[in-house]
């Protein structure tokens, strides 16, 4: 549904968007990850048709966004950053306004902007000028006018910025719901997000592909993935370490300083699997008292530090080599 | 052509939704209204004709249509609202037009609400309709003219300032080309050729023919070729500089 392959911009010298081939189809709903000034805008405003593509193509249901923009743009919804709206006209005159240019008539431009001012939860501030809104009931007509004329393809520039939390519960329900029959690209800084509702994340940085893959996957490039994670006191520390030398091989096994008194182990994961049973059955057999003991799932945000932070600024228990992504940009790494 | 129609209710609806458009209407009546009866001497000529009224159109047009029109794009660029406008299934030359007869239309609604001036020459007198019809119709397209090009210069800026100053400034360029004053300095440093150029682009004196009561085509097609000149520029500058 959406296709983009060598899609490239450049300002200047500058490339900001530097050889993007991807494809994200029916049902996923695909989170756009990476610092500011990755390329995340420029990306989206290109699939948009408000930036031309310096080079490549990308194409919106098989038509081509430079050279068949009207078909394209008819296919697809847009919520650009920030969500700029026409701050002097109402709720009702704006969604209406989008609604003929939709090509939307008579009863059936009616009866739609009823299903979409209640799929968003707009009725109570229809008749007010857009300038007196909340920025969360901004960010709704904003969706509104994205999702008004049902498209099949939707690229949400960051649709939950600035909203408060019971907001951002209702987009994220919003687009999780309609990912089943649509292809959708958000964008976030926010990584919980990409867990709660993108089946898909690509981490972008400096323009380009930096890791492809589900956030189940993204995880699993953290070297402490799976790992158990034990905490005893520093009193039980050495004999914590005899019993983790029978149950994983000494490389497994990272021992951090003392602090506060305790002393933290990861046992780092065997293929993928967490030794948690082994070793809690190590620890009742010796008897040794334990702080502490779970599994370690890591944090996207220590994936995605590790993935865009410039070097030196790495988190701890990462670095470049083992972060780095085996097929990242499907070729254009 | 219904997307045109769209951008245009819109717009024109922007123009009333805050008191820019009633105090615009209002200076425009009464500014041509002090200018016709004090500056002109409509009772002094007694005469029943409006061509006091009109002569005074161009130089009020330099200042008003530029206020009017410089918001067209300029605004849409301020705001970031350009990029939901030219992520609709819209071109961008729909988009233009749709702005522009917005503007035009609400302009020809201030003109409109100059009828009284005609009502009054008509009581008084016995006017030749004819020319004074003529010279609505020429002061409306030169309206039109002066908006294309304002048009053309909002599209340059976010700034809407800058847009006004832009736009008065070429307005000015195009009205003063006709004037002997500028000609003469023409005439000195270029050839007749240049000079007939320069002569032939003024707004003033195709205007004045118009008020005359003469009809001549090249009048009409001048305006109109005007308008479409300045809407195609503006239609390249949009497309070129939307993203920047």
């Amino acid at each position: 549904m959406i296709v983009m392959d060598g899609l490239s911009k450049h300002f200047g010298p500058v490339r900001a968007v530097d050889g993007l081939t991807l494809a994200v189809d029916k049902g996923e709903v695909l989170g756009f990850l990476g610092p500011n000034g990755a390329g995340k805008t420029t990306t989206m405003r290109m699939l948009a048709g408000f930036l031309e593509p310096s080079r490549g193509r990308a194409a919106i249901c098989g038509f081509d966004v430079a050279t068949e923009s009207i078909a394209a743009k008819r296919r697809l919804g847009y919520l650009p950053e920030g969500a700029p709206l026409y701050g002097d006209m109402t709720c009702a005159a704006f969604l209406s306004f989008v609604a003929e240019i939709r090509g939307y008539r008579g009863a059936a431009r009616r009866q739609r902007l009823a299903e979409i001012v209640d799929t968003v939860a707009l009725g109570d501030v229809l008749e007010r000028p857009i300038d007196t809104l909340s920025k969360g009931y901004k960010r709704r007509v904003g969706l509104a006018q994205a999702m008004l004329h049902d498209p099949p393809v939707l690229i949400l520039d960051e649709p939950t910025d600035g909203l408060d939390p019971n907001q951002k519960h209702h987009v994220r329900e919003l687009i999780r719901g309609m990912g089943k029959e649509k292809a959708i690209i958000v964008s976030t800084h926010i990584l919980e997000e990409v867990e709660s509702v993108c089946t898909r994340a690509v981490v972008i940085a400096q323009g380009r592909i930096a890791a492809d893959g589900t956030a189940e996957s993204l995880l699993a490039r953290l070297p402490r993935h799976n790992a158990v994670r034990l905490v005893v006191p520093a009193g039980a520390a050495d004999a914590a370490a005899m019993v983790l030398r029978d149950v994983a091989t000494p490389q497994a096994v990272e021992r951090l300083p003392a602090a506060d008194g305790l002393v933290t182990f990861y046992v780092l994961a065997h293929e993928g699997a967490a030794p948690l049973a082994a070793v809690a059955h190590g620890l009742h057999a010796h008897s040794i008292e334990v702080d502490s003991l779970g599994v370690e799932r890591g944090r996207l945000d220590d994936v995605f530090r590790a993935l865009t932070a410039p070097e030196g600024a790495r988190p701890e228990g990462t670095s470049p080599e083992e972060a780095r992504p085996g097929r990242a940009g499907s070729g254009h790494a | 052509m219904r997307s045109v129609a769209a951008i245009a209710k819109r717009e024109l609806v922007a123009y009333f939704a805050t008191p820019v458009a009633y105090v615009f209407i209002i200076i425009f009546l009464a500014v041509s209204a002090a200018l016709t009866f004090y500056v002109g001497g409509f009772f002094e000529r007694r005469q029943a004709a409006l061509d006091t009224f009109f002569t005074f159109h161009p130089w009020l047009f330099l200042f008003l249509i530029p206020a009017v029109g410089m918001r067209l794009w300029a605004e849409e660029r301020k705001t970031g609202t350009i990029e939901l406008l030219t992520t609709m299934p819209v071109t961008t030359t729909a988009a233009v037009i749709g702005k522009f007869l917005a503007a035009w239309a609400f302009i020809a609604a201030a003109l409109a609400l100059t009828a009284p001036m005609w009502l009054t020459v008509n009581i008084l007198g016995e006017p030749d309709n004819g020319v004074i019809l003529a010279s609505y119709v020429g002061s409306l397209l030169m309206a039109g003219a002066f908006l294309a090009i304002t048009s053309c210069m909002s599209a340059l800026t976010r700034n809407q300032v800058v847009a006004f100053i832009l736009g008065a400034t070429v307005c000015f360029l195009f009205t003063m080309s006709g004037v002997e004053l500028v000609l003469e300095t023409v005439r000195a440093i270029a050839p007749a050729a240049v000079v007939d150029a320069v002569a032939s682009l003024s707004f003033l004196s195709h205007f004045s023919t118009i008020t005359k009561g003469v009809i001549d085509l090249r009048d009409l097609v001048f305006f109109v070729s005007m308008i479409v000149f300045w809407l195609f520029a503006t239609t390249i500058i949009v497309n070129a500089r939307k993203g920047l």
